[in-house]
């Protein structure tokens, strides 16, 4: 049986983190299912837990001048209700999960959990989110792509834990989130695709795109983006062939029981052709 | 363990608990709360659902150290309100109950949803159920349902 803290504030929590070697628990949504037991069993988690759903100093929406800072405690259901969230994250957010999910699961989370099919996780790629981890005695502020290395597998220290993410805000003229599942809630994404442009006197003057379920991490190509931006609408609509084939080798998807690889790239890369002749 | 307070169907509980053990296991077992079912386990089907401070949430995925200070209502503790009354009579009326076994969990759903949308369109309901599963009714009957009691019921949402 391991042992649960369930600290009174934040700082309790690093303090915490500081001494221990622990599993950080918050909405509970993916850990619970990963760790389940038989019925009427305890969960079978491995290390000691550390409870961090109900510190409220991390649960706060607020917008400064140009960004979107979340506390890492937010619920997906209260970021989905917020004023102030990115309406391509609200539309991610939107077919994630069921309300009841969404009331538990929290945007720390699913970050941290770093599932290549984590629904979040395109848009705040594509959006340039940048993740604020904090110990005791240090701050960092990291690109989200820079933060996630793997499936599962973050940069996050055994004494840090996630305070808040930010996200610029910023408005483009073409933005889309799409995503295949086998069921239209509760459904883990067998692709999912996010997007974004924008487009001024027929010039691509801003061209991201990611991926997700599609390879060991959420799929973004800086190199292929910065050799599109640039390029007039036409020019990139009779190059979409070429755009679409450069993205090729990096979409390395798996058979599982949600989908197969074949499928996985042969529909990615129809999202993508589709996303790029929109563009006009 | 752990000492954990909260309030469950009006009453206040302070009880010696280990903070992993998920909170269905705890309402079936210890307060034989048992209109709570487990049905996936995952937190894929709804059927073990309970309000957490007034929405819906899955309690197979719950652990017990999340619940601190909050306040817990079962389908026991809701079947004691006008609202469960109408929702009942709703349910009833449309033919919305077949097998029974995902009913204590839709009406958690529906009273979740109409306490945020009391007139929620056809889309919105659906939105608002998707997280629970019918392997009977094909869910159609349990949509009008939801309807129905969003009518009947004006003024108590």
């Amino acid at each position: 049986m391991v042992k649960s803290f369930i600290p009174k504030t934040y700082k309790e929590a690093l303090n915490l983190l500081a001494k221990n070697k622990l599993t950080i628990i918050a909405g509970g949504t993916d850990l619970m299912v990963k760790n389940k037991n038989i019925s009427g069993l305890l969960p079978k988690f491995k290390k000691d837990l550390l409870f961090i759903a109900h510190l409220t100093e991390l649960d706060y929406i607020k917008k400064e001048k140009d960004t979107i800072h979340i506390g890492a405690n937010v619920t997906l259901e209260k970021i989905l209700d917020s004023f102030h969230t990115h309406s391509l994250l609200k539309e991610a957010l939107s077919i994630m999960a069921s309300p009841a999910i969404r009331h538990i699961g929290t945007i720390g989370g699913n970050i941290a959990n770093a599932s290549p099919a984590g629904d979040t996780l395109p848009v705040l790629y594509v959006l340039n989110t940048k993740i604020v981890v904090k110990s005791l005695d240090s701050e960092r502020t990291i690109p989200i792509n820079d933060f996630i290395i793997s499936s599962g597998k973050t940069i996050l220290k055994e004494n840090e834990l996630i305070s808040e993410i930010i996200i610029p805000d910023n408005k483009f003229d073409y933005e889309v989130f799409l995503k295949v599942g086998a069921r239209q809630a509760d459904a883990i994404s067998k692709i999912s695709f996010a997007a974004i442009a924008n487009v001024s006197d027929s010039i691509v003057s801003d061209f991201r795109v990611t991926f997700g379920a599609v390879g060991p991490r959420i799929v973004r190509e800086i190199e292929i983006e910065n050799n599109i931006i640039g390029l007039t609408t036409n020019e990139l609509n009779s190059r979409c062939k070429e755009i679409c084939d450069s993205y090729k080798k990096f979409i390395t998807p798996i058979d599982d029981q949600r989908s197969s690889a074949v499928y996985r790239k042969k529909v990615s890369l129809n999202l993508l052709e589709k996303y790029i002749n929109s563009i006009k | 363990m752990g000492k954990i307070k909260f309030n469950l169907n009006g009453k206040e509980i302070n009880m010696f608990v280990d903070p992993s053990a998920r909170l269905l296991d705890i309402l079936r077992e210890q307060y034989g709360l048992v209109g709570v079912k487990e049905g996936c386990g995952e937190g894929e089907c709804g059927a073990c659902a309970v309000l957490i401070n007034e929405v819906i949430v899955n309690s197979c995925i719950v652990p017990m150290g999340t619940i601190n200070n909050k306040s817990i209502v079962t389908i026991e503790g809701f079947s004691k309100t006008k609202r469960y009354d109408v929702i009942k009579e709703a349910f009833e009326d449309e033919g919305a109950v077949q097998c029974g076994f995902c009913t204590p969990g839709m009406i958690i759903a529906s009273e979740s949803l109409l306490n945020k949308n009391p007139h929620p369109t056809e889309e919105e309901i659906r939105i608002g159920l998707s997280g629970n599963l019918c392997r009977c009714t094909g869910y159609n009957m349990i949509i009008k349902a939801v309807k129905t009691a969003s009518k009947k019921g004006e003024g108590l949402w």
